[in-house]
């Protein structure tokens, strides 16, 4: 009777799974050593994929502009995104602790995490436009007509860059969010103390706030690890990878790969590659999670 | 100048500068809902000249009804509602079904069981594209809706079942305990005495896998091909003009393509936010 109920609560579920997720993975880990004639090739996907300069090309990363290869492209992505939008994060969700109105400008602040990536994409195109773009006027305000008069997303040199910084536009909304959570979360009595010690404002900020919030710090790295290496909808739409794979990435690279030329187990390992890549991260939140009950 | 007066000038300064930060961080969404409501003689210097205001709702008339070379968004989000809400309920039932037995139930391997189904949370979509592609054409299920919802179906249902267990785990026992003496079975417990105590972790989960899904651009590139199926979010991605970039469709589905997930994220806000606050700081 005991079991016949687990079976009711665990089977739709374990079914769905099996099928549509776990032997799927199988799939495309059992793909990524075979030959496209089906024969066992061992490692050589890898090293195929490994060796190619649309994954890694270090003829040209780090001293010529973009083209880098698209495991080159996700670190420069994490390199730069992840400093980025902790700070942006960080700085909204402090100045925004006692301001007037403040849940009204965190929830557009947020509407970024709540809009479709798609959009992001066209959002980076129309921010990046040298007729339309907001960050090109002001660039052109700035002196800077140089880069104001260029479509960045369609110039190879910041075509990267410019997904790159879209999207911390568009996500900065998560880490405000989870810093204000943390932040709502320190005891007050602890400033208070620091007052009557005679604590400037950036002691208290450096000595008491932010190691308290090493916790949501730690969320936030590894959650936008996992996005960044995952990052596929954006670039899809905003640059489809150019030009000239100037701002390719892996999820994409496997995609056109798969789906565009049907070399699918190249794109099979570079699949495996993305999974292995993202599982680091995605354990510390499982173990998180699951965490101590 | 008194402490007071200080202080006040301080506030008013901080509140005017943030508010003016806050402004300036929406100015690309107050771009694009400008370049959908304008004519294009007026916004191609820049849609922030205002000096000649005139509004149209042409652009909005086109991208819905598909004239322009647009994919008509009223098929798009007449479909993404449907697999949306269909891919939200049945993830919904199978998951807190499953929620409460790693919850409540012990049974042979249950850690293992949950670690594994867990850890498929973080993966990349890529890594079952390949042989799900494969397996839905043998199925018949490509470009057919249930396709594209069964695969939303699993994919969501690890984070959905780790959020409810964790709240379940959260629920006091002994109410479950004293129904159990008075000879409720586990299903009666599970759906008369958790599912409605649960009621805010379950609007969480509406709110967030509703507008996951909604959002979601992949698994639809991978499984539906044919135009009168295509979502919203297609629509949207395969919008191109002949000659130039018809930035005004693109505005104007942009913005019925995030209406949608943002009403729903203002009509739940704070389920909204707890959600994702609950599955990423919750442990």
């Amino acid at each position: 009777m005991k079991s016949k109920a687990c079976l009711f609560f665990l089977l739709p579920v374990l079914i769905l799974i099996i099928v549509f997720v776990v032997y799927p993975i199988l799939g495309t880990i059992g793909l990524s050593f075979l030959s496209p004639e089906g024969k066992f090739v061992g490692f050589q996907n890898y090293v195929n994929v490994l060796t190619s300069d649309e994954t890694i090309n270090l003829k040209r990363f780090p001293f010529k502009h973009p083209p880098w290869g698209t495991l080159i492209h996700n670190a420069v992505w994490i390199t730069i995104h992840l400093p980025l939008s902790l700070v942006l994060g960080l700085f909204f969700a402090v100045v925004l602790k006692g301001v007037k109105g403040s849940s009204v400008i965190k929830s557009l602040i947020f509407l970024g995490m709540v809009t479709p990536m798609v959009v992001g994409g066209w959002l980076v195109r129309f921010m990046f436009d040298k007729n339309l773009g907001i960050v090109n006027l002001f660039l052109r305000l700035a002196g800077l007509t140089y880069l104001a008069d260029k479509t960045w997303t369609m110039w190879p040199q910041l075509a990267l860059l410019a997904t790159i910084l879209g999207a911390v536009w568009m996500w900065t909304g998560f880490s405000m969010v989870i810093y204000s959570a943390a932040l709502a979360t320190i005891p007050k009595e602890y400033y208070e103390a620091a007052d009557i010690d005679g604590a400037s404002t950036f002691q208290k900020f450096f000595y008491i706030t932010l190691p308290l919030l090493k916790p949501a710090t730690i969320v936030i790295v590894v959650m936008s690890i996992l996005e960044e290496l995952k990052i596929f909808d954006l670039v899809f739409v905003a640059t489809m990878g150019g030009p000239g794979s100037a701002s390719n990435v892996l999820a994409l690279q496997m995609y056109l790969k798969a789906f565009k030329y049907f070399e699918a187990n190249e794109a099979a390992a570079i699949a495996v590659i993305l999974a292995l890549l993202t599982i680091f991260p995605a354990l510390y939140v499982v173990k998180s999670m699951v965490g101590k009950q | 100048m008194n402490v007071k007066t200080k202080k006040f000038i301080y506030n008013a300064c901080l509140t005017i500068i943030t508010w003016s930060l806050g402004i300036l961080w929406t100015a690309p969404f107050i771009g694009i809902l400008m370049i959908s409501v304008r004519p294009m003689e007026e916004i191609m210097h820049g849609w922030w000249n205002l000096e000649h205001i005139s509004f149209t709702i042409s652009n909005f008339l086109d991208a819905w009804s598909g004239r322009g070379g647009s994919y008509p968004l009223y098929i798009g989000v007449k479909n993404s509602i449907l697999i949306a809400s269909l891919s939200t309920i049945v993830p919904l039932i199978v998951s807190a079904l499953a929620a409460y037995a790693f919850a409540r139930l012990s049974f042979p391997l249950r850690n293992l069981l949950f670690l594994t189904i867990t850890l498929l949370m973080g993966i990349p979509a890529q890594i079952i594209a390949i042989p799900l592609f494969k397996l839905m054409n043998n199925l018949r299920l490509v470009n057919t809706y249930l396709g594209l919802v069964l695969v939303h179906s699993a994919w969501g249902a690890p984070w959905i079942i780790l959020f409810l267990r964790n709240y379940f785990m959260s629920l006091p026992k002994e109410i479950e305990e004293a129904a159990k003496v008075d000879g409720a079975s586990d299903v009666q417990v599970f759906s008369q005495i958790v599912l409605p105590l649960a009621k805010p972790a379950l609007l969480s989960v509406i709110a967030l896998q509703f507008t996951w899904v909604w959002n979601d651009f992949f698994f639809a590139l991978l499984l539906i091909m044919t135009p009168s199926n295509y979502v919203a979010t297609q629509c949207l991605a395969f919008l191109k003009g002949k000659y130039h970039v018809p930035w005004g469709l693109i505005g104007a589905g942009t913005i019925i393509t995030m209406a949608v997930p943002v009403a729903l994220y203002f009509a739940l806000q704070r389920y909204y936010i707890r959600g994702m606050i609950g599955w990423v700081v919750k442990g």
